[in-house]
């Protein structure tokens, strides 16, 4: 790698790498190692922040730098103050796309106005979220993008250390990540004096432990400084008082991404995307009952319905949609209803859901929502670090109850029980996760209440999910005899003869369901 | 957190690992932070922070024992004993779950005699539930070691686990 010194260097092999990329690319054995999860864009997608995304190769910096990689930084020190880099930002309108909604530009003016030296950059990589893996894909496809929106951002901010905080699930982006840092540092775009400026900065990769309540800024911050990843409360905020007490400035890994293109082709570029209070593209990842799911890059304002349907192809199978889950743990279940409103922040939360960092999991007619609702409460009262008594003990009490609706055990007065519960969590809570922890609860309780009362009242789960209240019987007419349930069940509830029709023992039986799903003939029943 | 019926061993009685366990305190010692830092790499090299170790690690450090202990506890990826020789782990994402990531761990347990969290008599396979590795395109996944097997079914896993039972 030369090393880039000057604004002139960095024009040179700029020139340089775009006519090597052509070349390279007109190579008829090129081949860039493909990904099922990002396809080409359809009609409906922009590629913004995943422009290089399948088209670069992560493990390159020159490839980044024929896509004007590493421009941004050299507009911004060559030709900008660090104010005018926070306005251009501002002007741009980009909002945090951790989840919060928070004018990025907003922040870096608090932390470069903030007392103290020296200021800290930190990217929240610690995607955590189920059903969420954007800033996986981004950080895998194109490494560098991150690491110019940090530098800009430290400029802008005045901070000449930056750390990329990294879920440990996450070893492939960890390893892309600490691999472009050593090129960019080798380069000479990471260290002292960048591109022969006044600007230093460096960046170091540090890895979680699989700790989900890290996400949280505050939380993550104290995983940096060594220590157990217990959030504190705010005020004092990270810009006045983060990493070490020091003015912090922390955006996600997306937000990161979408900085050097606003400062390469302007705020006006970007904000001719979107809708009135929320501008540019977001990327979320499609996943569940889908004939495409992977990872998508949509404009604000596009609806729900386009996404699921024009975008994800529909739903698998020929079945019904029942809900879309958005925002992950603290996120939560919208139904049909709610299919064409706009896709941004503000009305994802007018209609009981968030926005959050981007997942999208799409449910079929199959899928119980009492169980949905058990499944994110067991996530997060196991994930609860248990620093304060309402996330602690209240994810708790709630997983207690959802536990005994889905076991046919529910009783009258429950439903009244969790939402007095749900509403005192979520006010007393120190965090966003105890916080956000019941909107799941809420949002189906409100969307999809007949569905607990079947639970409750008639002893009876709709979606024919939850194992207490099934039963799985062989349907004697369609069924051949090839065995192939009882080769599969895991408890060997399954007696027959080849040939013969089969039978379900039912004390045995832990109403898993793979015989139905390994059944070639329909012949499983499930009552 | 497994059970494992035998002892735990000591790596601090085993002479490489103890320079290996020193050069890696040493090479840390003076990062900010660094108590994070050490335990992931001994966690990643050595496998498992013993009682032993972390005391050791902590006096060396100059930290209280609490807090190793502490971060130890608090972290699901740090474990005081050792695991199987391979890590077989169930992705309990959304989009797994929905996907029938129960019915993969039923199956598992069947074939290998242990339930979700236990290591093989052998010390070949130990089997975990774990976070969302972000893969929910391929739903549901697991991880054996570091690679990763998407669009399972329960019948796929006889023959999966076979290739990791020595």
């Amino acid at each position: 790698m030369t090393l880039i010194e000057t604004h002139e260097n960095l024009t040179q092999i700029h020139k340089q790498a775009v006519l090597d990329f052509e070349q390279k690319r007109s190579s008829p054995d090129f081949q860039i190692q493909g990904s099922d999860e990002l396809k080409a864009p359809t009609e409906k997608e922009v590629r913004v922040v995943l422009r290089n995304s399948g088209v670069i190769d992560p493990y390159d910096i020159h490839e980044y730098i024929a896509k004007d990689g590493y421009l941004a930084i050299g507009k911004a020190l060559q030709s900008m103050t660090p104010e005018e880099v926070i306005d251009e930002v501002l002007a741009s309108g980009l909002l945090g796309r951790g989840g919060a909604g928070f004018p990025a530009g907003l922040k870096w003016r608090f932390a470069r106005g903030a007392q103290g030296s020296p200021k800290f950059m930190i990217c929240n990589a610690d995607e955590g979220d189920p059903g969420a893996f954007m800033n996986r894909l981004l950080l895998e496809t194109d490494p560098h993008a991150v690491i110019e929106g940090m530098l800009i951002g430290a400029y802008a901010v005045g901070s000449s250390q930056g750390y990329i905080y990294c879920r440990a699930e996450y070893p492939q982006a960890v390893k892309t990540m600490i691999h472009a840092i050593e090129q960019a540092r080798e380069a000479g775009l990471l260290g002292n004096n960048i591109l022969g400026s006044n600007f230093s900065f460096d960046l170091e990769v540090r890895m979680g432990a699989g700790a989900f309540v890290c996400g949280e800024e505050t939380a993550l911050m104290s995983s940096v400084e060594g220590r157990r990843g217990e959030p504190r409360p705010r005020p004092p905020f990270p810009a006045q008082s983060g990493l070490w007490r020091k003015p912090t400035n922390i955006n996600n890994v997306e937000t990161y991404g979408n900085v050097p293109q606003i400062i390469l082709k302007g705020a006006e570029w970007f904000a001719s995307m979107g809708t009135e209070n929320c501008k540019g593209s977001k990327t979320f990842a499609l996943a569940g009952d889908l004939n495409k799911p992977g990872l998508i890059e949509v404009p604000f304002g596009i609806t729900l319905r386009e996404i699921i349907f024009d975008v994800g192809g529909g739903i698998k199978d020929g079945k019904g949609f029942k809900a879309v889950q958005t925002g992950g743990p603290m996120g939560g279940c919208l139904p049909e209803k709610y299919l064409d409103i706009p896709v941004d922040y503000k009305s994802l939360t007018a209609a009981g859901s968030i926005m959050g960092s981007g997942g999208m999991i799409v449910m079929d007619e199959d899928t119980c929502m009492v169980d949905i609702a058990r499944f994110f409460m067991e996530f997060t009262q196991d994930e609860s670090c248990g620093k304060c008594v309402p996330c602690r003990v209240g994810t708790r009490r709630i997983l207690e109850i959802l536990t005994s609706i889905c076991n046919g055990e529910g009783r009258g007065g429950d439903l009244e029980l969790l939402e007095t519960l749900c509403r005192e969590i979520i006010q007393d809570s120190l965090c966003g996760l105890g916080q956000g922890a019941p909107n799941p609860v809420l949002s189906t309780l409100e969307h999809f209440r007949d569905e607990y009362e079947a639970h409750i009242y008639e002893k009876r789960c709709p979606a024919k999910t939850c194992r207490a209240l099934i039963k799985f019987v062989i349907n004697e007419e369609n069924c051949t005899g090839c065995t192939l349930c009882a080769i599969n069940c895991p408890v060997n509830a399954i007696t027959g003869e080849r040939k013969k029709v089969h039978v379900i023992d039912p004390d045995i039986c832990t109403r898993c369901g793979i015989c139905e799903s390994v059944c070639n003939f329909n012949a499983v029943d499930i009552i | 957190m497994e059970t494992v019926s035998t002892t735990i061993p000591n790596p601090l009685t085993i002479p490489e690992q103890k320079t290996f366990i020193d050069s890696i305190i040493e090479r840390n010692r003076n990062k900010p932070g660094a108590t994070m830092v050490v335990c992931t790499e001994l966690q990643n090299e050595i496998g498992y922070l013993s009682a032993p170790l972390q005391e050791y690690v902590a006096s060396e450090m100059n930290v209280p024992l609490s807090s190793i202990r502490g971060v130890v506890t608090f972290y699901s990826f740090f474990t005081a004993a050792p695991r199987g020789k391979h890590s077989i782990k169930f992705c309990l994402g959304t989009a797994c779950y929905v996907g029938g990531a129960d019915q993969l761990i039923e199956k598992a347990e069947q074939v290998l005699g242990i339930k979700i969290g236990e290591t093989t008599s052998d010390g070949a396979i130990t089997i975990e539930a774990c976070r969302c590795v972000g893969a929910c395109s391929q739903a549901p996944v697991i991880t054996i070691d570091e690679e990763l097997f998407g669009k399972l079914s329960a019948s796929k896993m006889p023959k999966l686990l076979k290739k990791y039972q020595d």
